[in-house]
């Protein structure tokens, strides 16, 4: 009895909940640094996880939310929609990359996509509270800088991780629905009015 | 797929099969000997068919060999058989573009570029690309012209992408099954030269559609003469694209029924290049300016032209 214990205890079954959650916390914030500081690395290949995307995405999708109740004539995103557009987009450009011939798995591919959403999360952040000033040609060009400076983030870390998968010869052809991807999102985050 | 396996060595009309109903297969391209040989979709060519318009332009890097019985024609539901279609180059996307914005009359297009090895990454991203374009273009367009109005508020209209995806989407998918379904009804009546394989058509289609990209960014420009000229420039090269793509398709048959398989096509072009423009760009008023200090009157009349 006492030996098999001893065997659980060495698994992960056995340990508290604090550890297991800030265990994966951990994986999910080395590899947000990852995405900040990209260089040719494996970690988030290696090691891939979906946590950080889905983290991402619902922060998005919840900071496009507008305030007001009838969203219907406002005409934005609404969750459902960011959410589709992300997952849907992230699925769509694996695929592409795999029928092109890319060596990446399905997930890992997923997880770089989902993980490089992280400068244009931030730069949500950043246009929410520019928006709390009051509006104007100013407000507008802050936020275009930065949603502009954080789309260059995302597309050079993507790059950085997805580009090595692909035979040279078709480097650009899968590059590219990655771009159309965070132009999109991009497009999103900068048109998005409170009301 | 049929056995493609009987299709080595020069072989001639087994007209049991699919593929040998599409007799203006070329001889095969390789581009890297190392890469995967692509399936040989029907007999290659004899010499004592005329094509007269035809130029192959074999400036090509292309080396062309006869596949030893090395083809891969893997059953539908592998993964394998749908990267068949995804078998292109950097270069040869680019190529195809090209060639879809500098139509040259007696270069055909599938026989130029395309040269049986239809992909599916050109029409499906430029289409995509398309969608995106048009919706934003609008959205962007209908911001600048209502830009004065103190009655205008900016929504980024975001249900108009899904409209515009369907559309596109449903055109370039659609429009070609009704097209080689015609063409496939007219060959089983007279006996045309060249046909065209149903992933060809849709492979022509979706390349044709690239110029609309840079002609819904500039459709942003509020002028209606500005945006009725793209239109007829923009119709003009896809259109003649498509129509000598098609010609030698129908040529052979009655030559109504030929002319009017080419008007349809130019025709059911133009009706979605203008349905986009009216769908989804504002008609910019030719008396509304957006001035700052609007009187009431003009207010009020903007409002209710807009």
């Amino acid at each position: 009895m006492k030996s098999r214990i001893r065997e659980f205890d060495s698994s992960t079954l056995n340990e508290s909940v604090r550890n297991t959650i800030m265990r994966d916390l951990k994986a999910v914030g080395k590899k947000f640094m990852h995405v900040l500081y990209p260089r040719k690395s494996n970690t988030l290949l290696r090691d891939w996880d979906l946590w950080g995307p889905l983290i991402l995405c619902v922060t998005l999708a919840l900071m496009l939310q507008r305030d007001s109740v009838d969203s219907e004539k406002d005409g934005g995103p609404q969750f459902a929609e960011v959410f589709v557009i992300v997952w849907f987009g992230a699925v769509t450009i694996t695929l592409n990359s795999k029928l092109l011939g890319g060596n990446i798995s399905f997930f890992q591919s997923l997880c770089v996509l989902g993980y490089c959403i992280l400068p244009l999360t931030v730069a949500m952040l950043i246009c929410r509270l520019v928006l709390l000033a009051d509006p104007g040609p100013v407000n507008f060009m802050v936020r275009l800088f930065v949603v502009i400076v954080m789309f260059a983030w995302s597309i050079v870390a993507s790059t950085a991780f997805l580009a090595d998968s692909q035979p040279p010869n078709r480097r650009a052809l899968a590059v590219y629905p990655v771009f159309l991807f965070y132009f999109v999102i991009s497009w999103m985050i900068l048109t998005f009015t409170p009301q | 797929m049929a056995a493609v396996d009987d299709l080595q060595f020069e072989e001639f009309g087994n007209a049991a099969t699919s593929l040998a109903a599409n007799p203006d297969a070329t001889t095969i391209n390789i581009e890297d000997p190392g890469e995967t040989p692509k399936h040989q979709p029907g007999p290659p060519r004899g010499s004592g068919r005329e094509e007269d318009d035809e130029l192959l332009g074999n400036d090509d890097s292309d080396k062309t060999e006869l596949l030893a019985g090395q083809k891969k024609s893997s059953p539908f539901w592998t993964f394998e058989y749908y990267q068949t279609f995804f078998d292109v180059d950097t270069y040869q996307v680019f190529d195809r573009i090209k060639g879809s914005l500098l139509p040259i009359p007696g270069k055909n297009f599938v026989r130029l570029y395309i040269r049986s090895n239809p992909d599916l990454y050109g029409p499906f991203w430029i289409c995509a690309t398309l969608v995106f374009a048009i919706a934003i273009s609008g959205n962007l367009s209908n911001f600048l012209i209502h830009l004065g109005e103190k009655t205008y508020h900016y929504v980024p209209e975001f249900r108009k992408v899904s409209i515009a995806a369907t559309i596109i989407y449903a055109y370039a998918w659609l429009v070609p099954l009704a097209l080689w379904g015609f063409l496939m009804w007219r060959n089983g009546k007279v006996m045309n030269i060249v046909s065209y394989s149903f992933l060809e058509i849709v492979c022509v289609y979706g390349y044709s559609l690239f110029i609309y990209i840079p002609t819904a960014i500039l459709w942003i420009i509020p002028q209606k003469a500005v945006r009725w000229i793209l239109v007829m420039i923009a119709l003009g090269i896809s259109g003649s694209v498509l129509a000598m793509t098609f010609w030698p398709a129908v040529r052979e048959d009655n030559r109504r029924v030929a002319l009017a398989t080419i008007v349809t096509i130019v025709l059911l072009h133009m009706l979605l290049s203008v349905g986009c423009l009216a769908y989804f760009f504002d008609a910019p008023e030719m008396d509304h300016l957006p001035t700052t200090t609007a009187t009431p009157n003009q207010t009020v009349a903007a409002a209710k032209s807009s």
